[in-house]
């Protein structure tokens, strides 16, 4: 049997480093030596298959148990694509957020503003076959982080993906657009190519937006694309 | 064609989407009730670059079954937070040998993810079982420099217990991987 096509390495640029000096958490945490690299094998091109009736669909956080929270309600749906434009179909999407007041239900979460008995901030969707999801919730609040004087983290919510392959595996943020605290935040700033970053930053979308009920946003999410064929395939 | 979308930090606060449950594999209601194959438990430690414990790592599994194969009836998939020691745990079953490049094949190993705060991007790395006489030609234990090999592999502690910390810097830092 052929070898699999492996998964193709960033571009670089377009992901953030490890040790990244003005985000504090970094410094203890990031290691100092090379990383190993590992041709792909059947470990890294495999994945998990996430079946909705194992890992149920949750795609309304904006209630719990039917009461509303509190807040801005949003619709957030975009597509789940890898690097050639294809559709990754079936893909997890887990997200969590903060409430309307910037608060995280969360024990570990001490900011002085209040928890919404109605908002839990946590939910689970799957991308159809043409890739597309969809979720509906409140509008995250800002909130301080202690990083440095001063420090808030922009509004976002944070994203959780499963691709085809255990290589695509993608934790990250989406971000809103016009966010002043963009500019100032580390974590964001973390990604030396601001056109890559820019791709964090949701875009307003009045064909999203529900009439009478939420306004909507876009945010398309892309996974790693594979390597050429290996030429063993090659007719 | 797109760039991927950059990847960042799971924060402190990824406990929201923590279902404990999926730490063992084996649970009963779960989706590899009732599989046979050698039960074993994964354990190991996080610390950081000063030696103390992480508290608040996602680490995530995913092996193949005892078949050695990834689409099998095993589903090699689960997530443990670890706690206040730094601590992870897994109960799982031990995983075959599984099919490498060209005509590799490559010794049972898991693979473990890490996310947390102050890791912008996942940090990946391999467990390995000592005395597993494959792991004399897996290409990967292969290819990490000899002196550091140790810290991919794991060691028996006992009652099917195995045993691998992790240290994210400094001295005895666990081989990390670029996949």
């Amino acid at each position: 049997m052929s070898d699999p096509a492996g998964y193709r390495l960033p571009a670089p640029g377009t992901q953030p480093p490890y040790d990244a000096p003005d985000y504090g958490s970094t410094r203890r945490r990031h290691p100092t030596r090379p990383l190993l690299r590992v041709p792909h094998t059947p470990t890294e091109v495999s994945a998990p298959r996430m079946d909705p009736a194992r890992y149920p669909p949750h795609a309304d956080l904006s209630k719990l148990e039917g009461r509303e929270g509190l807040g801005e309600r949003i619709i957030v749906a975009g597509r789940v694509l890898d690097e050639e434009g294809r559709p990754v179909r079936g893909a997890m999407v887990e997200v969590w957020q903060a409430n309307a007041a910037g608060r995280y239900h969360h024990p570990g979460d001490t900011h002085d503003a209040p928890l919404d008995p109605n908002f839990r901030g946590q939910g689970r969707v799957f991308a159809d076959a043409e890739g597309r999801y969809r979720f509906t919730t409140i509008r995250p609040g800002a909130y301080p982080w202690r990083n440095h004087h001063n420090a808030w983290r922009p509004v976002h919510i944070h994203f959780s993906l499963f691709g085809a392959g255990f290589a695509q595996r993608l934790i990250t943020q989406m971000y809103f657009p016009g966010d002043p605290l963009l500019p100032l935040d580390p974590i964001f700033n973390s990604i030396p190519d601001p056109a890559a970053r820019q791709r964090l930053v949701a875009r307003f979308d009045l064909d999203v937006t529900e009439p009478e009920w939420a306004l909507g946003y876009r945010f398309d999410i892309v996974l790693r694309g594979r390597e050429a064929t290996p030429m063993e395939d090659a007719a | 064609m797109s760039a991927a979308t950059p990847s960042q930090t799971a924060g402190p606060y990824w406990h929201l989407i923590d279902f404990p449950e999926w730490a063992d594999l084996l649970r009963e209601d779960g989706p590899n009730a009732g599989l046979a194959g050698e039960r074993i438990l994964l354990t190991g430690r996080v610390t950081d670059g000063d030696g103390a414990p992480c508290p608040d790592v996602m680490v995530e599994l995913w092996q193949a079954g005892p078949d050695g194969e990834y689409g099998g009836a095993f589903h090699g998939f689960g997530r443990c937070a670890t706690d206040a020691e730094g601590r992870f745990r897994f109960v799982t079953l031990r995983p075959g040998p599984v099919r490498g490049r060209g005509n590799a094949v490559q010794a049972p190993h898991v693979t473990l993810s890490l996310f947390a705060r102050g890791l912008l991007r996942q940090l990946v790395t391999r467990l390995y079982f000592a005395g597993e006489p494959l792991n004399e030609t897996d290409p990967v234990l292969s290819a990490a420099e000899p002196e550091r090999r140790a810290t991919l592999i794991a060691q028996p502690a006992g009652g099917g217990e195995w045993r691998l910390d992790i240290r994210l810097q400094g001295e005895g830092e666990t081989v990390f991987l670029e996949v």
